[in-house]
């Protein structure tokens, strides 16, 4: 194992030379703002929305996030695929101790709330679908953590994920009718909770579907049996 | 001006590139699997750091649009990126996780070596050998 | 704030040290969150509070709850690393 050791420590060495020259080259507190620049000078009047790395995130590089919602879905089906059926696996998962269950009980509506608002207000303040979701999803894996023989339901988790990705296409198609494929829609003043055209609906629906898919995913890992 | 703007970045790249070294070297030295995990956990926050890092400018402001004019703000397109290249590393962690499962479900075993040894007697690779003969 | 940023750097890579050395599953997992709990400070600093965000809700919290459960269900031979 010495040796192993050895070779791994001298390819990272002149690996961290190598990036070491890079990072130097790159620079640091001076970017070339190429593409960022004109965004930043453009987003408030071509999109309206206040938080610029949304407009960003869903409207300039909407494909990114498009394939990104296929690369989670892939893996959370390849997951499942790996694991197999679920059983009921109660035998081996006893009860949680009495703060767990209380204090999962207690923070489930907060978790709600916070990663309603979170989701809703992706336009304006720091925020969106994904941060959102998740904590969506954690506030239905606690409650699971706490009662592991509940279960999640799998019917609902995959409906509400199936239907809001489809929503998410739905509307990035209807951008065809104007400027393009998932070309924002105008609407609504800037900083008010209704602005940014479509922007909301998507993030409302992205968040939907990576906090369904999250829970469902951690509901399965929670159950799949030992062979 | 330029040697505080120096030091900053020998920080924010140093950091990340000794992050990627040290998740790099727990990915190649180490034989459980789920501290192979780790490292590639770690190997992907400090591409994350270094990427966010480029497009910052001191003095500038987050980009959020608030009432009165806007300032000078930092780029907002790394920040874009980044955010989806986290939350795919989330996906490939729970993906990976499955299939980690799976092979202890199958093998006995986490350790890569036991894993190497095992799959060397194992005919067919589906581990119907390993599950016949122990018990 | 350059006290933060230093105490942020700090911690965040003694915990990658962390991850590399302990021998306890847990504890590594533990420290793990403890990394991207400092990169989300980290990212605050940067002015991209939106990936801090991300990073704080994910890194921290999914990644560590799902890390800690796989391990649960190794049993007794996913807790320790000779």
């Amino acid at each position: 194992m010495r040796g192993r050791d050895l070779a791994a420590l001298l390819f990272l060495a002149g690996l961290g030379a190598l990036l070491a020259s890079v990072m130097a080259e790159l620079g640091f507190g001076n970017p070339p703002l190429r593409a960022g620049g004109p965004i930043l000078e453009q987003s408030p009047s071509q999109v309206g929305a206040a938080n610029i790395v949304t407009s960003v995130v869903l409207a300039y590089r909407g494909m990114d996030t498009l394939v990104e919602l296929t690369i989670l879905f892939t893996a959370a089906t390849a997951a499942g695929m790996v694991l197999g059926q679920g059983t009921r696996a109660g035998r081996s998962q006893s009860p949680a101790g009495f703060i767990l269950s209380t204090a999962a009980d207690a923070l489930f509506p907060f978790l709600l709330v916070l990663g309603a608002y979170i989701i809703l207000h992706g336009h304006l303040t720091p925020g969106g679908g994904f941060q959102g979701g998740t904590i969506l999803a954690v506030a239905f894996f606690l409650p699971l953590l706490a009662q592991p023989n509940a279960g999640i339901d799998e019917r609902i988790t995959t409906w509400v994920e199936g239907s809001a990705g489809a929503a998410f296409l739905l509307i990035a198609l209807a951008g065809l009718a104007g400027d393009g494929f998932m070309a924002p829609f105008p609407g609504g003043e800037l900083g008010e909770l209704l602005s940014a055209g479509s922007l909301p609906v998507l993030y409302l629906a992205l968040g939907l579907k990576v906090g369904a898919e999250l829970a469902g995913l951690m509901g399965r890992l929670l159950t799949e049996d030992e062979a | 001006m330029t040697s505080h703007s120096d030091l900053l970045g020998i920080m924010f790249y140093g950091a990340a590139v000794a992050l990627l070294l040290i998740g790099l070297y727990t990915m190649l030295t180490r034989r459980h699997l789920i501290r192979v995990l780790l490292g590639l956990t770690l190997v992907e926050a400090g591409v994350n750091l270094a990427l966010v890092a480029a497009g910052f400018r001191p003095e500038a402001a987050a980009p959020i649009l608030g009432p009165g004019a806007a300032p000078a703000m930092v780029d907002p397109v790394p920040q874009a990126l980044i955010l989806t290249a986290i939350v795919i590393g989330v996906g490939i962690l729970a993906f990976a996780l499955s299939l980690v499962v799976r092979i202890h479900r199958t093998y006995g075993s986490v350790d890569l070596q036991v894993i190497g040894e095992r799959l060397a007697s194992d005919p067919d690779g589906t581990g119907s050998e390993i599950r016949r003969r122990a018990p | 704030m350059i006290w933060l940023l230093g105490l942020s750097l700090v911690v965040m890579l003694a915990a990658a040290f962390a991850v590399l050395l302990l021998r306890d599953l847990l504890a590594a997992i533990a420290a793990a969150s403890v990394v991207s709990l400092a990169l989300s400070v980290l990212f605050v600093i940067l002015r991209a509070p939106d990936v801090a965000l991300a990073e704080a809700a994910v890194g921290t919290g999914l990644s560590g709850v799902l890390l800690a459960y796989t391990v649960h269900r190794l049993g007794a031979a996913g807790r320790y690393d000779p």
